[in-house]
């Protein structure tokens, strides 16, 4: 094992692995955020008192949740190309060959899985929130966006932050499949280096330290979050 | 769409559907072996089974699968003469082993930390009531906190288990053509993603439901309140008042 390989500058590869490190963590990121925005949809959707949008939220949820996100990145990467040069093609009769970006389609893909899981984390933080409560902003004559902003949402950020805490994990370390479909990120970095080097023991512990580091760092940043969205809250032990 | 291309991928895939069990069957399992002895030693008040057996799942929970996969199967390539002067070669070679061993150990990493939460959960009184009976240290973990561990822990398990059929597919990354490697083959060379995602997909929906069903029955019949108790079982405990019970009087 010859660790100099993972020198920094033009003659290791320590810069090389640690970019795709941050490429790792915008896809994480932007997933992440999609993923809550589409969480939050869906949760909508399952409290709602509307039959169709419960059936159609608990189908995504069961299908996302059951279908391997390889298999959907497979879908998305192939399926995007074909559906973006048929746009291209009707709209715009274009016929060149162009394809879904690989960033993007990494984002979709781990988007809409992160969507799924986190859809029952904001369902149940929602259901903590006692009906009191709403209908003491009501008795005060909040509208229904005060309410919102003022009653739900804050308390429910804090309920679901250990969830989404969890769902922030699988995100980051579902990132590593998008290398199956060639975002330079730190698996397909570590593949790159492997390829040139001959050392794929090297580069593929560098990796899982790389991904440690990552778990790690967010562990504490959201036992922190958690401690400061619960400052105003006295345990009772 | 096409109803012809989901036609013919049907039984392509299909013949995935035993590798992704087989899979999934010996990941669980090697994964329950590992996993019983991890979570004991994570109880233990020894530090240094406790340390190592926290090391182990702390490392196999923050690193994603495909690492583990890569690390094994390509990394032990680095390490090749070593390997062939024990003899282990052979099988770290084959990407049958190191699929299944990076599943097997990934899996009990998760399975530990539930099964140590099963045992956890178990009340204290139970066990010092075997130990009141004279049961051995051994017999109150056999016939006492292991039942009773396995029980809470089932529903989680069951979780587990179908995070697995999902993980199985990363084991085509290291060329074993299961469901989902034989539709990326597909897909690349019929360009029919959509098609081919739906069978893959109901096939992964067909395995998940068989075995939530499956978890939710077990649960059912380890649960001594939802079994149907025999016919000489009822009358016996609504029969004739045991003197425990005699005794005790509504309170006014």
């Amino acid at each position: 094992m010859d660790l100099s390989l993972l020198a920094w500058g033009a003659q290791g590869w320590g810069d090389e692995m640690v970019r795709g490190a941050l490429v790792t963590i915008a896809v994480a990121a932007l997933a992440y955020l999609l993923g809550i925005v589409i969480g939050s949809g869906l949760a909508a959707c399952k409290l709602s008192g509307a039959a169709p949008l419960r059936w159609f939220a608990s189908v995504y949820t069961t299908l996302i949740r059951g279908i391997p996100e390889l298999l959907v990145i497979y879908l998305v990467f192939f399926g995007g190309g074909v559906a973006l040069r048929s746009i291209a093609s009707g709209l715009f009769g274009y016929d060149g060959y162009i394809d879904l970006p690989v960033f993007v389609t990494g984002v979709i893909c781990l988007g809409v899985s992160a969507g799924a899981y986190s859809a029952e984390v904001i369902r149940g933080a929602v259901q903590t929130v006692p009906v009191g409560q709403i209908e003491a902003a009501m008795a005060i004559g909040m509208t229904r966006r005060q309410r919102f902003w003022r009653v739900l949402v804050p308390q429910v950020a804090r309920y679901a932050l250990p969830g989404l805490g969890n769902v922030w994990q699988f995100v980051l370390k579902d990132t590593s499949l998008i290398s199956v479909i060639g975002l330079v990120e730190i698996m397909r970095q570590a593949a790159i280096g492997t390829g040139a080097t001959k050392e794929p023991f090297t580069f593929y512990v560098t990796a899982a330290v790389l991904y440690l580091g990552l778990t790690a760092l967010s562990d504490r940043g959201f036992a922190r979050a958690e401690g400061w969205a619960n400052r105003g809250v006295g345990r009772a032990s | 769409m096409n109803l012809d291309a989901i036609v013919s991928a049907f039984p392509q895939l299909l013949a995935g559907l035993p590798t992704t069990l087989l899979l999934v069957a010996v990941a669980v399992t090697c994964g329950f072996l590992v996993a019983v002895p991890v979570a004991l030693m994570r109880l233990s008040t020894n530090p240094l089974p406790s340390g190592l057996a926290f090391a182990f799942v702390y490392v196999f929970r923050s690193t994603p699968l495909l690492v583990q996969i890569f690390l094994i199967y390509y990394g032990s390539g680095q390490f090749r003469h070593f390997f062939e002067q024990v003899g282990l070669w052979v099988l770290f070679r084959d990407a049958w082993f190191c699929a299944l061993l990076a599943l097997a150990l990934n899996n009990g990493a998760y399975a530990a930390e539930i099964i140590r939460g099963g045992i956890m959960s178990v009340p204290k009184g139970m066990v010092e009531a075997g130990k009141a009976v004279g049961m051995s240290g051994v017999q109150v973990f056999k016939r006492i906190t292991f039942p009773l561990a396995l029980r809470q822990a089932l529903p989680a398990y069951g979780n587990e288990v179908i995070l697995m059929v999902k993980a199985s597919s990363l084991a085509s990354t290291i060329t074993i053509l299961e469901i989902t490697g034989i539709a990326k083959k597909i897909i690349a060379s019929t360009f029919r993603p959509v098609e081919v995602f739906i069978v893959a997909g109901a096939l992964y929906l067909l395995v998940n439901f068989v075995i939530t069903r499956v978890i939710v029955l077990l649960e059912r019949r380890l649960d001594p309140l939802h079994r149907r108790p025999k016919e000489g079982a009822l009358l016996e405990r609504t029969g004739a008042p045991t003197p425990a019970t005699a005794e005790v009087k509504p309170r006014a």
